[in-house]
């Protein structure tokens, strides 16, 4: 019987059958965050329970922790400190390993999961975090939970759950010069809408995504959860393995040899059957700009923002108080629009090769006037290796700020945001009303449209930029 | 947990699509490590005049006196999508709502409820408006027979798989359920460190402090 990649890795983790197409599926990895890791098991240990297997769960600091250079345990978040120690000491009593604030592996949850080989092909991982599906780029069944379930994980070692349905979206051809990962996921969203993949496991498969790196695979499965996919996931292959090789937490030796033979024949069947099938052309994918408040909201950067809104995905007052909350009318160019912030960072787009793209666009020229710029590294890891090759030089040169590594402004807590009605260009994951703070309007695109956008001023993709 | 059978209450309609769980509690009204008080915090972008302030906004549904005792929520597509933080939940239950009656749920935010003792009940577009347009009549949610009906006598069934259905009703908490399976999982775990010794192997694996 032929098998999706989704069901070997099902079949592998079945500890009972529940009926009714639910079963107890083994947890090998349970990933946790300040913000909701203090909480849960703190309700854990009130309720009385153990946790399972401390030695395959992690905890780190990215969520409120403070992002500006020379940072302590002090948060501009109100109560943000409770969350950091409360969240330190429960990990300790548990056993559980923390990367905390000062340790070089410290970083954005699922930046650093990768980049320690804690994610592996054929592997369940589970944190409280709706972005864990960023991590199935590298092959392994990761997916976001709530705390609740988290609770269960860690107790139990197991979690019971209801068999998703399975969705392949293969994309062929190649992406054109300019256009990047996020373009091809803010493409699809815009093409199938944000309830796109409801609760599938969605495998990204074909030319174009085999020819994608480690890291702008990441960026890919990141937006699984905002087509509201249980998670996406990607067949490990040669650059899987050359990415796991040698990384802190990934076999070793002996052990190695068996994970890798096991890894290679984890790759869908031929003729394995998907309840979905989708497909896309990346020739097609152009470097993308959303205009609204739902990163389905999506269209070319050089197009314009729809003047009918598509009734299927839509209803048309929703459109209209996207445009309200955005400050736009239907039929009004993106190109051009005057901005007053520009963010690169977050899960989706702080890696080391983002930042490397970002920066290139950047070199020899200045951020535009009264633009605040900001750039925040996904891990410590990802910045170190940045000021390695001098690239937070470039950044700082022209005119952005340098950040320690954490969520930052990706999200507003309570703490630092951008200001009501301010536009952001930012290289995030979502644009929902108020996600940056008050009243702010963000514009998702790649990092480098974020920072051509702020050497402009105004929205702009890096080609129109003149000579640096 | 508390148990749910059947209810009859009145609804408030929150007739939008996509509503995320940042809309339904904030960020920034998560203010305290643990899962209580949140119902004020509940909805408090829509809910006041002001970001951080308690002056209510007269024309927020849960503001208007006819809806002071509704206990479901009605509302539309994708509910529940965005952020998967359970203080959503915790925020609806608290502030006591016991079902929310929407077309679709992100499938997250359906799995904080069910542990929650909230009932996801979808429903098509018809039905909604339907429900809606009696609200704040009372309307009935009955997960014994899987069916809802509206003050007005129309019925709908709903479709919810077994295992959440059973844990609503009878308020099963499910970290006890599985503990009962141990021997399970201690016979999977042995069988699985043969088949996948790299999973346990302490190479891969945290320091136990
Ligand atoms: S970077 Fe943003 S989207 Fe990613 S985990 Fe942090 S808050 Fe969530």
């Amino acid at each position: 019987m032929t098998r999706t990649l989704f069901e070997k890795i099902w079949d592998a983790h079945v500890v009972a059958d529940l009926g009714d197409g639910a079963a107890l599926i083994a947890i090998d990895r349970v990933l946790l965050h300040e913000r909701t890791g203090g909480v849960a098991l703190r309700s854990l240990a009130a309720a009385g329970h153990a946790v399972l297997a401390p030695e395959r769960a992690f905890a780190t600091m990215d969520h409120v922790v403070d992002t500006r250079p020379g940072r302590g345990d002090a948060t501009v978040m109100p109560t943000g400190t409770d969350f950091i120690l409360s969240t330190r000491e429960a990990a300790r009593e548990a056993g559980i390993t923390v990367f905390d604030i000062g340790d070089p592996r410290q970083g954005i949850v699922h930046v650093i999961s990768p980049e320690q080989g804690i994610i592996q092909p054929g592997c369940t991982l589970v944190c409280p975090d709706s972005h864990t599906c960023s991590q199935g780029a590298l092959g392994g069944l990761a997916w976001g939970i709530g705390s609740s379930e988290a609770e269960h994980a860690l107790a139990t070692g197991t979690l019971r759950i209801q068999k998703p349905g399975t969705m392949r979206i293969t994309v062929t051809g190649r992406l054109a010069p300019g256009a990047t990962a996020k373009d091809l996921a803010l493409h699809i969203l815009s093409r199938i809408g944000s309830a796109g993949a409801r609760g599938m496991v969605l495998e990204y498969a074909g030319a174009a995504i085999a020819d994608l790196d480690i890291e702008a695979r990441l960026t890919l499965c990141n937006m699984a959860t905002e087509l509201a996919a249980f998670t996406a996931i990607i067949a490990p292959d040669a650059k899987t393995l050359a990415y796991l090789a040698d990384r802190p937490f990934s076999p070793k030796g002996e052990m190695a040899e068996l994970a890798r033979a096991a890894w290679r024949d984890l790759a869908s069947d031929t003729g394995a059957r998907f309840d979905r099938e989708e497909r896309f052309d990346a020739a097609e994918v152009a470097p993308m700009i959303t205009w609204g408040t739902s990163p389905q909201h999506a269209v070319p950067l050089g197009a314009e923002v729809p003047r009918a809104a598509d009734p299927a995905r839509d209803a048309a007052e929703a459109v209209d108080r996207a445009l309200d909350y955005m400050g736009l009318v239907p039929g009004q160019a993106l190109r051009g629009l005057p901005i007053d912030a520009a963010f690169i960072g977050s899960c989706t787009n702080s890696r080391i090769s983002d930042l490397r793209r970002a920066a290139d666009v950047l070199r020899g020229r200045k951020v535009a006037p009264n633009i605040r710029a900001i750039c925040v590294p996904g891990s410590t890891a990802v910045r170190m290796a940045a000021e390695a090759e001098g690239l937070h030089q470039v950044f700082l040169d022209a005119g952005f700020e340098w950040r320690e590594a954490g969520c930052s402004m990706c999200f507003f807590a309570g703490g630092e945001s951008f200001g009501p009605q301010e536009r952001v260009v930012s290289s995030t994951n979502r644009n929902f009303e108020s996600r940056q703070g008050p009243g702010t309007r963000t514009h998702l695109a790649s990092p480098e449209t974020v920072a051509a956008s702020a050497v402009a001023g105004r929205i702009a993709a890096p080609a129109e930029l003149g000579d640096a | 947990m508390t148990p749910f059978t059947s209810l009859t209450a009145g609804a408030a309609p929150l007739l939008r699509d996509n509503v995320d769980t940042d809309a339904i509690i904030p960020s920034r009204e998560m203010k305290t490590v643990g899962k209580t008080g949140l119902k004020d915090g509940l909805f408090a972008g829509w809910r006041y005049t002001e970001v951080g302030g308690r002056e209510p906004e007269p024309g927020f549904v849960l503001n208007r006196p006819a809806f002071a005792e509704a206990r479901f929520l009605l509302s539309g597509s994708n509910f529940g999508c965005g952020s998967s933080r359970e203080h959503a939940a915790w925020a609806l239950a608290e502030y006591g709502f016991r079902a929310v009656i929407a077309r679709s749920f992100n499938p997250i935010f359906r799995g904080n409820c069910v542990r929650n003792g909230i009932v996801p009940v979808a429903l098509p577009q018809d039905a909604i408006a339907t429900l809606a347009q009696e609200a704040p009549e009372a309307m009935t949610v009955d997960l014994v027979a899987r069916k809802v009906r509206a003050a007005s006598g129309a019925v709908w069934t709903f479709e919810i798989e077994d295992e959440s259905r059973q844990m609503l009703l009878e308020g099963l908490d499910a970290i006890a359920l599985t503990l009962l399976r141990r021997a399970e999982i201690e016979a999977f775990l042995d069988a699985d460190c043969r088949r996948r010794p790299w999973i346990y192997n302490e190479a891969t694996t945290g320091t136990v402090n």
